[in-house]
């Protein structure tokens, strides 16, 4: 496949079966080295330039919102305890109860076995519980303890699960490896959602980034992801960027509509900002809502509130007016 | 496309209900309205009335004549500004003359130098003065004003401050001397960015200047002048006389100018060098162009596509150097141009001062004039135009970004410089025939090549008649780079250390 089939004029299927290709190494091999080639110093130009928007007012409190929307609000610790895990829980429905009170996040993200934990306390609530899963944050176990990792974290009722690829079978090019345990890891999670964790810090470069996106879409991904942010660099502008080229063009060449999240390393609500310009600019406004963009972070969401109370007051509130659950 | 409007405050309540809406039923996004984030002008004092700079002061034409520039965003009158006659460029020539004789050309490089670099950090600390008076003045973006014209500017000050005091080790034997007195004519597309690249390696040189602006972008040469007051530079060594043509042509025509440097159009470039010729002045010239932008089938696609942006929409494609011909590989030109045609809606056209504006105002009602004729030509002859759907401003000169496909290298818009934000797209089938049409043109001034394959970049930079070649990027500008062109593009060449040859009497 070439380009010319990333952007057919009227909407299309991919035009080959991916059944069918993705039986061999080598047919998975020829898609995605054939996919048009990621050149870093242009994508960084491009990064450099979006960052310069400028976002004031409205348009700026309405950001806000939607980042705050779109946060999977985590803690990924091995000191995670049901009470840590119950805190989060309740600031992600609250995040502050001003006048008018902040939305909530999106999800909460959380290792499978403080999934009940934080089920009951979101109950009846609209975030949504993720795990992560298959070994993560390495990957490295085999594909039945993977499975059973997940089945764990379904049936405690995750909705959204967080997978995390093998980056070292990615790299070796045993790309039908990682095919089939994407495709695996998705007949497992049932109706909950599945995130497809890249580790970009892992895959080095850009075409690589490309490639694994689109392996990941094309074996079911309902959200591309980042990064584990357990390595560094987590998620990067450039990552971003084109992960959201690479969703654009597969909607363009298959019709479906995969979401990405960024997760690593986004502290600041500026930082937020300029990702939600990215969204907007490169993949298009379809993919600013939660169900399509999500922002993995902890502290992000208080700097995120904090910005939202200057925008509304005219002036900064002291740290301590915000919770530090 | 955004047209940069803001939403009301009812209008943006409405948006978050709808945004809470769309949650709720889990819904796509919506659109996200940038609100209007302007640059404020306050930063910059506009006089109502300038003079012309000569011998270190201000002071108004000899016959009183002035004239007037607009923002050419809004058509409103910013300033009058003295006009020029032959009187003045005497005036501005023999201070000139004398300041070169007397101070500048004896000045060890060293102190040559300091004043250079006083001149770079004093745009550097003045930039966003100058960056909002080049908006208002040229209709030009902000957004590039600001991250371009004003730090490249800065940066050939610096650049050649450098060179000053070194200039017996730039390969132009054990004692290069200047020329003496330069006049130098500069066009409208980058008012202070061309003054820079003139002023700054004459003056390194040890040359003293006589320079004229374009008439319609006057303005931040005037602050110039008002920066060579402030850093000290000695009296006379930088002279501005602002007017229109006929201030060029005595410029030009001075006896006593020793060299003539002007970039601008090639007709009138063919005049100056008519008019100087059998003169013994030193000519450099620097033209139109019609640069080729070629993409191979292995080109990196999305960032040829923001290259090829770049290329010909960055300053409204008032840039001699812009990629006006795209060249596309066959096998894969629908794709690119679908592409390409995606990312043009959502380029932001509107008022230059905001900061989220990509493209700006056509400089002059002249300018414009002729990019519509040349439109209209392209619509004639048979080529298919395109343009995202793009609301212009009621006021000012305005020209929606434009793609022309199905042209050939007979049409007019394939051959004449349209100096406009309009593309021309063709095709080829081999890199023979991508060279071939490339250079088939009078001009020779850029070209870009978009490939993933090295050894082709190199050998099409060998085979294309430009005298600049980019690979997989466009427009790129450094100090240290020297740029140029072949043929009906101009002789002569700008930046590096070949920049200095053409103020040097090697």
């Amino acid at each position: 496949m070439g380009i010319e089939s990333l952007a057919p004029k009227a909407p299309s299927r991919l035009e080959f079966d991916v059944a069918e290709i993705a039986t061999s190494d080598a047919g998975l091999r020829q898609v995605l080295h054939g996919l048009p080639g990621v050149d870093q110093v242009g994508v960084n130009e491009r990064v450099a330039a979006l960052a310069t928007r400028s976002i004031k007012k409205d348009a700026k409190l309405h950001a806000l919102d939607l980042a705050i929307r779109m946060v999977d609000l985590t803690t990924l610790e091995g000191a995670d305890t049901p009470g840590k895990v119950r805190a989060m829980c309740v600031k992600g429905m609250h995040p502050d109860l001003v006048d008018p009170p902040a939305p909530p996040v999106a999800a909460v993200c959380v290792y499978p076995d403080l999934v009940p934990v934080a089920k009951q306390i979101l109950a009846g609530s609209s975030v949504k519980v993720a795990a992560v899963a298959t070994a993560f944050p390495s990957g490295r176990a085999s594909l039945a303890v993977k499975l059973a990792d997940v089945q764990d974290a379904v049936t405690a009722g995750a909705d959204e699960i967080d997978m995390v690829i093998d980056r070292g079978a990615f790299l070796a090019g045993h790309y039908g490896q990682v095919y089939t345990e994407i495709r695996a890891v998705r007949e497992a999670c049932g109706v909950a959602h599945l995130k497809v964790i890249l580790e970009t810090g892992e895959l080095a470069t850009l075409d690589n980034v490309a490639r694994a996106s689109w392996l990941a879409m094309m074996a079911g991904a309902d959200f591309i992801k980042t990064s584990t942010g357990k390595v560094t660099p987590a998620a990067t502008p450039a990552v971003a960027l084109v992960m959201l080229t690479a969703v654009r063009d597969f909607e363009q060449a298959s019709g479906r509509r995969v979401g990405v999240k960024v997760a690593g390393g986004i502290r600041t609500a500026k930082d937020a900002i300029r990702y939600l310009v990215q969204v907007n600019e490169v993949a298009g406004p379809a993919w600013l809502t939660p169900d399509l963009y999500r922002i993995g972070a902890s502290t992000l969401l208080n700097d995120l509130l904090m910005q939202r109370s200057k925008q509304r007051t005219g002036r900064y509130a002291g740290a301590d007016y915000f919770t530090i659950d | 496309m955004g047209s940069g409007k803001g939403k009301t405050g009812a209008g943006m309540a409405r948006q978050s209900a709808e945004v809470a809406d769309a949650a709720s039923a889990g819904q796509v996004g919506l659109s996200w309205e940038y609100a209007p984030a302007p640059e404020s002008r306050d930063i910059v004092s506009i006089d109502p009335e300038y003079g012309l700079f000569i011998n270190g002061e201000f002071r108004p034409a000899a016959d009183g004549r002035v004239f007037a520039t607009v923002s050419p965003a809004t058509e409103e009158k910013l300033a009058m500004v003295a006009e020029a006659g032959q009187a003045d460029v005497d005036a501005a020539v023999e201070a000139a003359r004398t300041a070169y004789e007397q101070v500048w050309s004896r000045m060890p490089g060293s102190e040559r130098a300091k004043y250079l670099y006083r001149i770079a950090r004093m745009l550097q600390e003045r930039s966003r003065e100058f960056a909002v008076l080049e908006s208002l003045d040229n209709g030009k973006p902000i957004r590039e004003s600001r991250d371009v014209d004003i730090p490249l500017a800065a940066a050939h000050f610096f650049y050649y401050a450098g060179w000053a005091d070194k200039l017996e080790h730039a390969g132009f034997g054990p004692d290069p001397r200047p020329l003496g007195v330069a006049g130098q004519v500069i066009p409208w597309n980058f008012p202070l960015l061309m003054a820079a690249w003139k002023l700054a390696p004459a003056l390194a040189a040890g040359n003293t200047c006589v320079l004229k602006p374009a008439e319609t972008t006057p303005l931040t040469a005037l602050l110039l002048a008002e920066v060579c007051q402030q850093v000290g530079l000695p009296p006379g060594v930088v002279n501005i006389v602002t007017g229109a043509g006929d201030t060029g042509a005595a410029v030009v025509g001075h006896p006593d100018v020793n060299k003539v440097a002007f970039t601008g159009s090639t007709e009138v470039g063919k005049l100056i060098a008519g008019s100087v010729a059998g003169t013994g002045k030193k000519v450099t010239l620097e033209l139109g162009g019609k640069a080729a932008n070629i993409v191979f089938d292995d080109a990196p696609v999305e960032q040829a596509v923001e290259g090829i942006v770049n290329g010909i929409f960055f300053n409204q494609g008032h840039v001699c150097c812009a990629g006006s011909r795209l060249l596309v590989q066959e096998s894969v030109a629908d794709a690119v141009v679908d592409r390409l045609r995606r990312r043009l809606t959502t380029l932001r056209l509107g008022d230059p001062l905001d900061k989220n504006t990509d493209i700006g105002a056509i400089n002059s009602r002249q300018q414009l004039d002729k990019i519509r004729d040349l439109s209209a030509a392209g619509d004639a002859e048979g080529a298919e135009r395109w343009s995202p759907p793009c609301p212009l401003p009621e006021k000012g000169y305005w020209f929606p970004p434009t793609l022309f496909t199905g042209v050939s290298q007979s049409h007019r818009i394939a051959r004449e410089e349209i100096f406009g934000p309009v593309l021309s797209v063709l095709t080829f089938r081999t890199p023979e025939e991508a060279v071939a049409k490339a250079n088939n043109t009078p001009y020779g001034l850029s070209a870009g090549i978009w490939t993933d394959k090295g050894s082709r970049i190199l050998w099409m930079a060998q085979k294309l008649r430009a005298g600049v070649v980019w690979a997989n990027t466009f427009n790129r500008f450094d100090p240290a780079s020297p740029f140029g062109g072949y043929q009906e593009s101009g002789y002569g060449r700008e930046g590096g250390r070949h920049g200095l040859a053409a103020y040097i009497n090697a």
